[in-house]
């Protein structure tokens, strides 16, 4: 059986393990992500949630998921 | 009655038409339901918010928009936090990307004890976001120079500060209130610093368009009795503003006729 090799990438500064040739659609949805509510980074670029699925990630990706949240 | 009519003094800000001239914060509320009927008694329909990261460990923590409709109540994403031109520009952009936000608050801080807005970042800032197509309000000092070099940098409201941030002092700089409300047709809200309702009267006796509360509610022993007297005394500084006050005289002029007297 073939080895699933994994990549460690960066999600609002916290290290994950994700599968190699993961998407970031898939890597959202693991994380159970509202994505009408948030907006989202790849390496600091604001990313189309139309296109999550066609986004492969690489080792050492930084993402950031932001939503609003209380303030003045 | 149609002397004061206020349903048709509506505050309008980029070309949005509101009912209330009371724009409320949704921070340091004890809980989202607490924040929830805090805005809900205060009549406001605009409400600032913050953008922060998603708490991944979490998945179960409450959202604000669970308990706030952003179908009924107008989000106003801010840049609370944000000490320079490109967080907050990089923070905006991410709070458009939410959903379409266009009316956001900008708010870039100088410094972390005073928490006074750095005039210099947040002047580029509005530059670059009215060209992105934003509409921006921008928190600012009181000083009627700055605020019309943000006027002529395509800012859609002009928010001065009452006092820094959090303070509850009210308004210090009535006079400068007063020359900005003087030289602007934007809309003019006072953005921070008030304490009590009679602070937000007065604002809007000066003759501002609106006022932005968070502290003063959230922190007020009862939160939503507080909601409720800024809401009246909004309405009742707004109605004396329109009505025309009297002028002032240094000596007494008796209310009674004196011809008559006994």
């Amino acid at each position: 059986m073939k080895k699933i090799k994994k990549i460690k990438i960066k999600i609002n500064g916290k290290i994950k393990s994700i599968i190699e040739d993961s998407n970031l659609s898939m890597v959202l949805k693991n994380l159970k992500i509202p994505l009408n509510k948030v907006a989202i980074e790849l390496n600091e670029e604001i990313i189309d949630k139309k296109k999550i699925n066609k986004i492969k990630l690489n080792k050492n990706d930084k993402i950031e998921i932001v939503h609003f949240i209380g303030g003045g | 009655m149609e002397a004061v009519n206020l349903k048709k003094d509506s505050l309008i800000i980029a070309n949005k038409k509101f009912n209330s001239r009371l724009i409320v914060g949704t921070g340091k509320y004890k809980s989202m339901s607490e924040c929830a009927k805090a805005i809900k008694l205060s009549g406001a329909e605009i409400v600032t918010v913050a953008v922060r990261r998603v708490n991944i460990s979490d998945k179960n923590k409450p959202l604000l928009m669970d308990y706030i409709d952003p179908k009924k109540i107008t989000y106003l994403p801010n840049t609370a936090g944000c000490f320079n031109s490109k967080e907050a520009l990089r923070t905006l952009r991410l709070a458009r990307e939410i959903g379409g936000w266009k009316l956001v608050k900008l708010e870039v801080l100088g410094d972390k004890k005073n928490l006074f807005p750095d005039m210099i970042e947040t002047l580029k800032s509005t530059e670059v976001l009215a060209k992105e197509g934003f509409k921006v309000m921008v928190y600012c000092n009181d000083d009627p120079l700055m605020a019309k070099r943000l006027e002529n940098s395509g800012a859609d409201a002009i928010m001065p500060l009452a006092a820094p941030i959090g303070s509850g002092l009210g308004i210090q700089n009535k006079i400068n209130i007063q020359i900005i409300r003087k030289q602007t047709k934007l809309p003019l809200i006072i953005d921070a610093g008030l304490g009590q309702a009679s602070d937000a009267t007065i604002a809007m006796e000066l003759g501002c368009d609106g006022v932005l509360v968070n502290t003063a509610i959230a922190k007020a022993k009862k939160p939503f009795e507080m909601a409720l007297a800024f809401k009246n005394a909004v309405i009742a500084g707004r109605q004396s503003y329109k009505s025309g006050r009297i002028d002032k005289i240094l000596m007494g002029n008796p209310s009674s006729p004196s011809k008559g007297i006994i």
